[in-house]
């Protein structure tokens, strides 16, 4: 497999009256073809803005992407024009956003917005364009296309919603589709359509997926690889395998006991991770996770943990990393 | 002790008080659906909830579960009596609360409580913590002494895990854990018996979620609180409940203990819905078989005939479309609302 998509020292800030928020901070990350990688993190962690950051679609002010570079197929998205950017989004990169309703043009129909995007982007002619957007949704489970076409995001019901936006997202054929949050405001039956519905379609053309999400059972279930971010900065980098069952930052290692699990009866008490989140705005010179990591050294105060490798294409960002195994057994 | 089905929906103990300490009995809630602006006229209704009885024992943690719209929020606005139910009975220490007027409403309200979901619109934005911890005190009456009411409200915060300090903070100084946590607080401020968690834990991230699912935990024990714990999230539900009921549609379709509806679910509803759930453990994930339910959630206000889950049942056969199966006990306290298994 080839890369698609490399990532470095992506920096994105939000200059606001209450300080620079350090939102992404040095992020570097691949994706290769045809694999669906996961960013997961809590609210705030920068999952979201890297996600935008890789389209250039942080709005100035406040947001700035301050530096890092974003190669995909031979250019730097950071560094193309703004006419070639729009070229490629939509076409080549195309996203799949939490909220079908607002993220659906309200006042248009559904085969408006499917076609508007097929001949901007493809130079369909009016019928050809028609024609692919009953075949798309067709392929994305929607009963009746045809009528589909005339009615407004209104008419539908919000799984509904997110199929005509996966139909959207795969209109142009795209190497790469970023879903942010695809399916937290749906119900879990739902979810599980939408969700076996992506992985289906991406395999079928080869489409990469980057997936961006909370919710660990989804990542288990659906991700080759999974990168964990924490205040603005990756932290663990691996495979599902290695990020869920050889944990070796104690973020992750926090995340997983604090889950509740569905497979596991009643009576265990769950561990949460003390403490708050940081505040972005005001962080200092050491680990960010240290003021509720279990196991913060002195070291950890005043020296910020960068990605070290700690096994196969498995990275963690702890200056006890090589210790970890035995922290973990010991607690 | 002799069990008598009432109605073949809900089983009562003959000797009452102990093991329900809530009791609703076919429980109906139906909301008009009006047309026209000045001469309005009901055209139909949206049947949210549709007869549904269970009971909840002292110190005994109910799960409701269901998808949107199912109606298990409309239960527990019923029992909080914000919604006056179109029929059945809801019995709280045996008195029934839908034939009770205002004034006698007021000492049951302060044993039930309710936290709900969002912590960012259920505080209000301009009172102070300390202010909003004391007024359920003040408007009830039971602490009369301002200093007292103080000392109480210090406490209040300690026992959930904030800073006595916080009571003269505003919401918006607050994360959405800590704001969680203040509305916990003022749940318990009246020294409640009964509480209803309404998504109590569903806007909050991970790490929270489980300082909090552990303090509702500690509080259960330190004070003998019953909760009827209304969430969507199966794994949250598992891990908090004694027992669980699954709704659909306006409907119960299955109840039984807890470890035993999620270990032999038996309603294929329940068993879609398990199905559904991902386990945030990859090797598990990949030895589950995964079959997808098909369709979605008819609307309410016409809900299919017969069985409401017939459409998208892959047991149904020509009986479910049009007689409505039976709430039968299938084990001992593990009931179905199925008639093919």
């Amino acid at each position: 497999m080839s890369k698609l998509l490399e990532i470095k020292n992506l920096t994105t800030q939000f200059f606001t009256s209450a300080g620079t928020v350090q939102a992404v901070d040095e992020v570097s990350f691949d994706i290769e073809e045809g694999e669906t990688v996961a960013v997961v993190g809590e609210s705030g962690c920068g999952k979201s803005v890297s996600a935008l950051s890789i389209l250039r679609l942080i709005p100035w002010p406040p947001g700035k992407i301050v530096g890092g570079s974003i190669h995909f197929m031979g250019r730097d998205l950071l560094e193309v024009s703004d006419d070639e950017i729009r070229k490629i989004r939509g076409r080549e990169i195309s996203m799949v956003f939490q909220e079908p309703m607002t993220s659906l043009n309200p006042v248009l129909s559904i085969g408006m917005q499917l076609t508007e995007t097929m001949e901007h982007h493809l130079g369909l002619s009016a019928s050809k364009a028609q024609e692919r957007a009953v075949e798309l949704l067709t392929m994305v489970g929607i009963s009746e296309p045809e009528r589909r076409l005339s009615q407004f995001p209104h008419h539908l019901s919000g799984g509904m919603r997110q199929r005509v936006m996966i139909a959207l997202a795969l209109s142009c054929e795209p190497k790469l589709i970023i879903a942010d949050e695809p399916t937290t405001a749906l119900d879990v039956t739902i979810q599980a359509q939408i969700l076996e519905l992506m992985k289906d379609l991406t395999r079928q053309l080869g489409v990469s997926l980057i997936v961006i999400t909370h919710n660990l059972g989804v990542v288990a279930r659906y991700a080759d690889r999974v990168n964990v971010m924490y205040a603005g900065k990756m932290i663990e980098m691996g495979n599902a395998q290695q990020i869920y069952h050889d944990p070796h930052h104690p973020y992750t290692l926090g995340l997983l006991a604090s889950v509740p699990r569905m497979d596991q009866p009643r009576g265990n008490r769950l561990l949460p991770i003390d403490g708050q989140p940081p505040d972005l705005t005001r962080l200092d010179e050491g680990c960010a996770f240290r003021p509720r990591c279990r196991f913060a050294i002195d070291r950890c105060t005043g020296e910020i943990p960068v990605l070290e490798d700690v096994g196969d294409a498995h990275t963690a960002a702890c200056w006890r990393q090589s210790e970890i195994r035995d922290l973990r057994m010991a607690s | 002790m002799s069990a008598t089905p009432v109605s073949g929906q809900s089983t009562v103990d003959s000797s009452g008080a102990a093991s329900s300490f809530v009791e609703i009995r076919n429980l109906k809630m139906h909301f008009p659906v009006t047309q026209g602006t000045v001469y309005q006229k009901t055209v139909a209704h949206v049947k949210a909830v549709d007869g549904v009885s269970f009971n909840i024992a002292k110190g005994e943690t109910l799960g409701l579960v269901g998808e949107s719209g199912c109606g298990k929020t409309t239960i527990g606005r019923c029992i909080l009596q914000l919604e006056s139910a179109s029929d059945g009975e809801i019995l709280f220490s045996g008195e029934d609360l839908t034939q009770l007027n205002q004034k006698e409403l007021g000492p049951i309200r302060q044993k039930i409580q309710v936290i709900f979901q969002d912590p960012y619109s259920s505080l209000n934005p301009r009172m102070k913590i300390g202010s909003m911890l004391q007024e359920p005190m003040r408007v009830h009456g039971i602490i009369k002494d301002a200093g007292e009411r103080q000392a109480r409200v210090k406490e209040l915060l300690s026992v959930c895990g904030l800073d006595p300090r916080f009571a003269d903070r505003y919401p918006h100084e607050m994360s959405g854990g800590q704001r969680q946590r203040v509305g916990i607080a003022r749940a318990l401020a009246l020294n409640p018996e009964f509480i209803i968690c309404d998504e109590a834990v569903s806007a909050l991230d991970v790490s929270i979620q489980a300082q909090v699912i552990n303090l509702l935990e500690d509080l259960r024990e330190e004070f003998n609180l019953t909760y009827l714990f209304i969430a969507h999230d199966l794994s949250v539900v598992r891990h908090i409940s004694n027992r669980v009921a699954v709704m659909y549609l306006g409907k119960l379709v299955e109840l039984a203990d807890g470890d035993e509806l999620f270990d032999n679910p038996k309603h294929p509803y329940t068993q879609a819905l398990l199905n559904a759930v991902p386990i945030p453990d990859p090797k598990v994930e990949g030895e589950r078989h995964h079959e997808v339910i098909k369709g979605e959630v008819p609307s309410p206000m016409n809900p299919p005939s017969g069985c409401v889950f017939h459409p998208r049942c892959p047991l149904a056969v020509d009986s479910c479309r049009t007689s409505v199966p039976e709430f039968r006990e299938v084990a001992s306290g593990h009931r179905v609302a199925c008639t093919e298994i």
